[in-house]
């Protein structure tokens, strides 16, 4: 890796150095550039166009009295949580199922992932037609005689997070069930031999072998959802629009409302860089797990 | 399943086992679960509005029309315009094709000379690369939209090709990345004894050998910039807007009575691209996810 500084070190390796332009530009302008240069705005008082006025906290300050910021911040928790656990679970067993030696599984498979080719937008607006009381499920149950049957997330302020949870669901599970069948595909044979010799029952060799073994495809997943989380933003435009009333408004629409509609700049920029927090408390022990503990070993 | 001469093999399980009706009927289940939306949008594009305020969205159509479909591509309107979706598809493909090719041209590139020709501080640009990955686009948006605009091409689909090479690299530069290390390193030590320099290695010995993972990088980008809603909302002007935003627009635009069959194939005409994509392509996709995702 060392390399024995000679004179006319900028010119050595000219070439690489040509063609990585697009990829420093990139990092060092848009990624970092743009991260600090949000963050730095985020403590001024923007309002329709960029101002360099320091407020200090006030924007966070603001941002944190606003009920619609801490409406958007639960949303987020509950999908969050939620879609975690239950893409993990779900994607899981459906992995576990078609690593069965079953026929047909790539018929399966294919019908498990094609919701994931779809961009959200379309997931949205196919889930709200589905969730729509007059006209999907519930119009059905009542329609087979079930007239007090009531089925309408969309439209319940208390239970809207759910109906998008749904949507959400559908769409990202097969992801993580693929990802876990080739964690599941590369578990040597030999230990579910020695398991049954051993007369261990299967959900104990899943669950105190086979899964333990899996870490590595399990922290993988972990960070690809909890990213894909964080900018939960065409699903929530598409199916409600943040409604009824700000009860399904979550953080990305927020910044992306305030930024680019009520032209409120420095509100915008606080809540994103409060985006750009969390996003490092869940990916910083991640990187530190990762890499910090490769160069150890 | 042909005979053979010899005892080989686990002993023949019985068909209808009651392990073998357990699973197959959870994979039945969860399959008509996960195929009824598609279901349901096909049934209700075929179906006259009448029919739609009739019966239920899971009935199928009594009378077949395909005059949604042609409402949805070249009549419905959003906005000021009333050509349909045409308009945004077409928008999609100035976007997708220019975006796909100079993307993963710059990617593969860069992920050539990240590991055959490392230079000082070259890891440093790619780790920088890689969490920007993480970084969620909207504390970038804004920058960016300055960026745009002093380079003159804020709300242009020039613009939004270059939005989409940015936040195209980091995963496919990674892939890129990780499959140039793989190949053998004598290879690339032969063609430098015979004189060939950085490009002639890159156009002559690299490039040949990685069709798989252009491939893979190919599906990648063309799903991610073809579904992309952000990025199309806040870099373009209302002429430009990809299909995505479209539909989005026709669908939940407030004024008028709710066309669903229209909707719905609208709907459809948009899902079909990168639904296309993946039947055609079918186990590189889900390779190319695994791939991609796993490392990134």
């Amino acid at each position: 890796m060392s390399q024995t500084s000679r004179p006319f070190q900028l010119f050595r390796n000219i070439n690489a150095k040509i063609a990585s332009i697009p990829m420093i530009l990139t990092a060092s302008v848009v990624f970092l550039g743009g991260t600090i240069w949000t963050i730095v705005y985020s403590f001024t008082n923007s309002k329709l166009l960029p101002r360099r006025e320091f407020v200090g906290f006030d924007q966070y300050e603001r941002l944190w009295s606003t009920n619609r910021w801490i409406v958007s911040i639960e949303n987020l928790l509950i999908y969050g949580i939620l879609s975690l656990i239950f893409s993990l679970i779900i994607g899981f067993l459906l992995a576990a199922l078609l690593d069965q030696k079953i026929r047909f599984e790539d018929t399966f498979r294919t019908i498990l992932l094609y919701p994931f080719a779809l961009s959200f937008i379309v997931t949205g607006l196919v889930w709200q037609w589905i969730l729509n009381p007059d006209l999907g499920v519930q119009s059905i149950v009542r329609g087979l005689g079930w007239e007090s049957f009531t089925f309408d997330p969309l439209y319940n302020a208390d239970i809207v997070i759910y109906g998008i949870l749904i949507a959400g669901l559908w769409q990202g599970t097969g992801l993580v069930m693929c990802l876990m069948l080739a964690g599941l595909r590369g578990i040597d044979e030999d230990i579910w031999k020695a398991a049954r010799v051993d007369g261990i029952p299967m959900w104990k060799t899943y669950l105190f072998i086979v899964i333990p073994m899996m870490r590595p495809v399990f922290i993988t997943t972990l960070v690809i959802i909890a990213s894909g989380i964080v900018r939960l933003y065409d699903l929530v435009v598409a199916q409600t629009g943040g409604g009824p009333g700000i009860a399904s408004e979550v953080p990305a629409k927020y910044v992306y409302d305030f930024m680019f509609q009520a032209q409120n700049l420095g509100q915008g920029f606080a809540a994103s860089t409060m985006m750009l927090l969390s996003v490092a408390i869940i990916i910083i022990p991640w990187a530190y797990l990762e890499f910090g503990g490769k160069k150890r070993g | 399943m042909l005979p053979s001469a010899e005892p080989r093999g686990p002993k023949p399980r019985r068909r209808f086992s009651r392990r073998n009706i357990f699973i197959y009927g959870t994979l039945l289940l969860v399959s008509i679960y996960y195929l009824l939306p598609l279901y349901v949008m096909v049934v209700t594009s075929l179906k006259g509005m009448p029919e739609i305020r009739l019966g239920n969205i899971f009935s199928p159509p009594m009378e077949v029309t395909f005059q949604p479909w042609v409402k949805a591509w070249s009549e419905a309107c959003t906005g000021l315009n009333c050509d349909g979706l045409s308009r945004g598809f077409w928008n999609s493909v100035q976007i997708l094709v220019p975006s796909v090719i100079l993307s993963i041209a710059i990617a593969s590139v860069n992920g050539y000379a990240l590991a055959n020709w490392k230079f000082k501080g070259a890891e440093t640009f790619f780790t920088i690369l890689i969490f920007g990955a993480f970084i969620p686009y909207q504390v970038m948006l804004y920058p960016i939209v300055i960026l745009l605009r002093e380079m003159g091409l804020y709300g242009s689909l020039w613009g939004l090709v270059l939005v989409h090479m940015v936040f195209g690299m980091p995963i496919n530069t990674l892939l890129f990345r990780n499959y140039f290390t793989s190949v053998p390193e004598e290879l690339f030590k032969a063609a430098r004894v015979d004189g060939a320099g950085f490009w002639g290695i890159y156009f002559k010995i690299m490039l040949p050998m990685s069709l798989p993972i252009f491939v893979v990088a190919i599906i990648i980008q063309v799903t991610g910039i073809w579904n992309d809603f952000l990025f199309g909302v806040v870099y373009t002007k209302p002429e430009n807007y990809p299909m995505t935003v479209q539909l989005n627009n026709i669908v939940n635009s407030v004024q008028g009575v709710k066309e669903y069959n229209v909707n719905m194939a609208a709907t459809i005409l948009t899902g079909l691209v990168p639904l296309i994509v993946y039947f055609i392509s079918g186990k590189l996709f889900v390779r190319g996810i695994a791939a991609g995702a796993v490392k990134g």
